[in-house]
């Protein structure tokens, strides 16, 4: 599992770079954030919540069952946009308002 | 001032707490809102998003309710950890947890609430949250104390000691630049986490970062700690998590949320069998699985969508890749039982009673040198509030201890040794510039490997015993060697240099550990097959002192009174020989 960043979407703003409890990030000298190592991602998804493009995604490596689907957020005020773009194509979006506690 | 490239920057604070978690992020604010004393928080990457809090959590796992007292907290925490634990830090944790929840609540941690307004609890000690965003809520009640001042992205790895062995600071570089801190202080906490990636993981290969414990928290208050002659308690008490199965996220949430019991792979509910303390949910899984009646498996099929859905959003806010496994496998919880498995272990002081030995006031037993949260030891089940409430704890003793030398008229920072800067030595000659043709990759991996095989790992279903305990420590200090020769071209390498050295100590003194505790008095967590039973003779703390290169083990009575301190100690006869 790791992170995917899409180098067309970043603006080179640095704010995963800070948010990564590992430090893994860095922006290269185009000015677009690289991950140094992806086998080092927690899946924490810090970056992700930081980043104002959605430019980065979530996928699982194949050795956890991944297959190629990749999640990304989209922060809209308290709500969370977590999108799900399925290897087949398909999109699935999950809403989670983070004035709502988890009901479990 | 800059030499051979690095530059030394000198600093100094009152307070010194090294890592922003949870407990150093609450330690820094109880000071900050009842005093003027100068803090610095030191952490290794920013306290907005670090420790085990990242990714958030699912809910407060200790809060009292429905009339439950402290004391009932601590009896459910001794029957978990088979009485090794110490009355005085459950009972003042456990008094505070609530507190520490109110004020999480105005700081804007969403908690789920009855309509008369009451808390919405999970059981007698578990408040449902939004825990998504609790680590930037602590961070930004951190930024409004006037006199805490944040030193993000620095890694500290050696304290500072004057010649009489008080701790007076500690040595960091960061993490981006060229730059190494020198930073003196008249007080250090250390609340720097426990330690993962000691033992192969889970998921050896391409994610092998997806472990429970967070693979950046690496030991490295508990190394400096016990370079520095602190002593450690209960290393031997290893945490192994029971989580689902590659993604390793929690099971808490299915198994409670939605009541689904430990089943095998006939479908038969195995965990009234063996037990339902933590320790005994996990052996119950790896017996089944080694009796050939495996994969176990959270009996979820059945569940309504409602739910599904429910858990889909719970395990967004706190480890979102088991809800893109659910929906890339195109079978959701309502449709598939939820595989489970241990975790390789993990030493968390959070957990377990691993950690610094500390008196109730969470001194360590080097002077100046303070710990809470994981990184203490004594106290297993604090989970975020009891992190807050030792945070909390030791915020109080430390300004205490402050304002009695003051009035006693102690020169604090005079008799900080002034020229003892070998940690810069060091890091200089990891950044030479030359080569070597092993990579810290490959002796993490051989470190991790040797933990695996001969100290308990996944490989032997956590069993041990001695003669393979012996193997592991000569092998761990020929890597510790090697670590010596092991080459950096930026800090950011530099810092995996220091992650693999503070894991050597700890792997080090965690062996000692195992081999003093010569009996199984928890499963999974200390499974020694030389001595399969309970030893009623072991109804003490295994504690550990390094010196000269060599750990020394002592065995120390049990403590039941509400209040311990250093002086008041007992050592208990004979001492745990090997
Ligand atoms: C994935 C996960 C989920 C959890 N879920 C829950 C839950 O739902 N409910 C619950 O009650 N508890 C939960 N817990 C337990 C709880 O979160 C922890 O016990 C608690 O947060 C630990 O606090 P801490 O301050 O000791 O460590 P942390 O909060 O991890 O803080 C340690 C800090 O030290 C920094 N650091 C480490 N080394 C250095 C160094 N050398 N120099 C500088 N900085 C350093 C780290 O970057 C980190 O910021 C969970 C734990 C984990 C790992
Ligand atoms: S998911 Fe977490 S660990 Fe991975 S790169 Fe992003 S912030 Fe870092
Ligand atoms: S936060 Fe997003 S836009 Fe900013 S540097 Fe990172 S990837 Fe690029």
């Amino acid at each position: 599992m790791s992170i995917h960043i899409n180098q067309k979407k970043c603006v080179g703003c640095g704010r995963c770079a800070d948010a990564c409890p590992g430090s893994l990030i860095w922006l290269n000298s185009s000015g677009k954030a690289e991950i140094r190592i992806p086998e080092d991602c927690w899946g924490c998804t810090s970056c992700m919540k930081e980043c104002p493009t959605a430019a980065i995604s979530l996928f699982l490596g194949a050795d956890i069952g991944g297959q190629g689907s990749e999640l990304s957020i989209r922060r809209e005020g308290t709500v969370s946009r977590w999108i799900m773009h399925r290897f087949d194509g398909t999109e699935k979006v999950i809403s989670v308002d983070s004035r709502n506690a988890n009901s479990y | 001032m800059t030499e051979n490239g690095l530059t030394i920057k000198r600093l100094t604070a009152d307070v010194l707490i090294i890592g922003g978690g949870t407990a150093g992020c609450y330690a820094a604010i109880t000071i900050g809102r009842r005093s003027g004393r100068s803090v610095l928080i030191a952490e290794k990457a920013d306290i907005r998003r670090s420790g085990c809090l990242a990714a958030g959590v699912n809910a407060l796992n200790a809060y009292l309710s429905d009339g439950h007292t402290p004391e009932d907290y601590l009896e459910y925490a001794r029957k978990d950890a088979e009485s090794i634990i110490r009355d005085d830090l459950v009972l003042s944790l456990a008094e505070r947890v609530n507190t520490v929840t109110e004020d999480l609540e105005r700081l804007g941690l969403v908690i789920l609430k009855d309509q008369e307004g009451n808390y919405v609890t999970r059981g007698w000690r578990n408040v449902k949250i939004n825990g998504e965003n609790i680590k930037p809520l602590l961070a930004q009640e951190v930024s409004r104390q006037e006199h805490v001042t944040v030193l993000n992205h620095i890694n500290i790895t050696d304290l500072k000691q004057s010649g009489d062995g008080r701790v007076c600071g500690a040595y960091g570089f960061s993490v981006r630049e060229k730059i190494a801190y020198e930073i003196r202080a008249s007080a250090v906490l250390i609340a720097s986490g426990g330690a993962s990636g000691l033992y192969r993981p889970n998921n050896p290969g391409f994610s092998r970062h997806k472990m429970w414990y967070p693979p950046f928290n690496t030991g490295g208050g508990y190394a400096m700690g016990i370079r520095a002659g602190a002593e450690m308690t209960t290393l031997e008490n290893r945490f192994v998590a029971l989580r689902c199965k590659d993604t390793i996220a929690p099971t808490g949430t299915i198994a409670q949320g939605v009541h689904a019991p430990q089943i095998n792979a006939s479908g038969e509910v195995y965990e009234k069998k063996y037990g339902l303390t933590t320790p005994q949910r996990i052996y119950g899984t790896v017996e089944e699985c080694r009796k050939g009646r495996g994969p176990c498996y959270l009996a979820t099929a059945g569940i309504s969508r409602k739910a599904e859905d429910e858990l889909f959003k719970a395990y967004l806010n706190m480890a979102p890749m088991q809800t893109l496994k659910w929906l890339e496998s195109g079978k959701g919880p309502s449709e598939e039982n939820v595989e489970i498995d241990g975790t390789e272990p993990y030493v968390t002081g959070g957990h377990t009673a691993s950690g610094f030995w500390v008196d109730t006031g969470r001194r360590t037993t080097l002077k100046g040198l303070y710990a809470a949260g994981d990184a203490a030891g004594g106290a297993p089940q604090k989970y975020v509030t009891g992190a807050l409430a030792e945070g909390q704890i030791a915020a109080e003793t430390i300004l205490q201890d402050l304002q009695t030398e003051e009035t006693e008229g102690r020169k604090d920072t005079n008799s900080c040794a002034k020229n003892e800067t070998s940690p810069f030595r060091q890091y200089r000659e990891y950044l030479d510039g030359g080569s070597f043709p092993v990579s810290c990759t490959q002796a993490e991996e051989a470190m991790q490997k040797i933990m695996d095989e001969y100290a308990g790992g996944i490989r032997t279903d956590y069993r041990y015993h001695r003669a393979g305990l012996l193997l592991a420590d000569q092998r761990i200090r020929s890597l510790e060697n090697l670590c010596k020769r092991l080459r950096a071209s930026d800090t950011f390498e530099l810092l995996h240099i220091y992650e693999l050295r503070e894991r050597l100590t700890v792997c080090r003194a965690l062996i000692a550990h195992l081999l003093a505790r010569r009996e199984t008095r928890w499963h999974i967590f200390g499974e020694n097959t030389d001595y399969a039973n309970p030893d009623s003779r072991f109804d003490c703390y295994v504690n550990s002192v390094y010196r000269n290169g060599e750990f020394q083990m002592l065995c120390r009575p049990l403590v039941h009174d509400k209040g311990y301190s250093h002086t008041q100690e007992k050592i208990l006869q004979p001492e745990v020989k090997e």
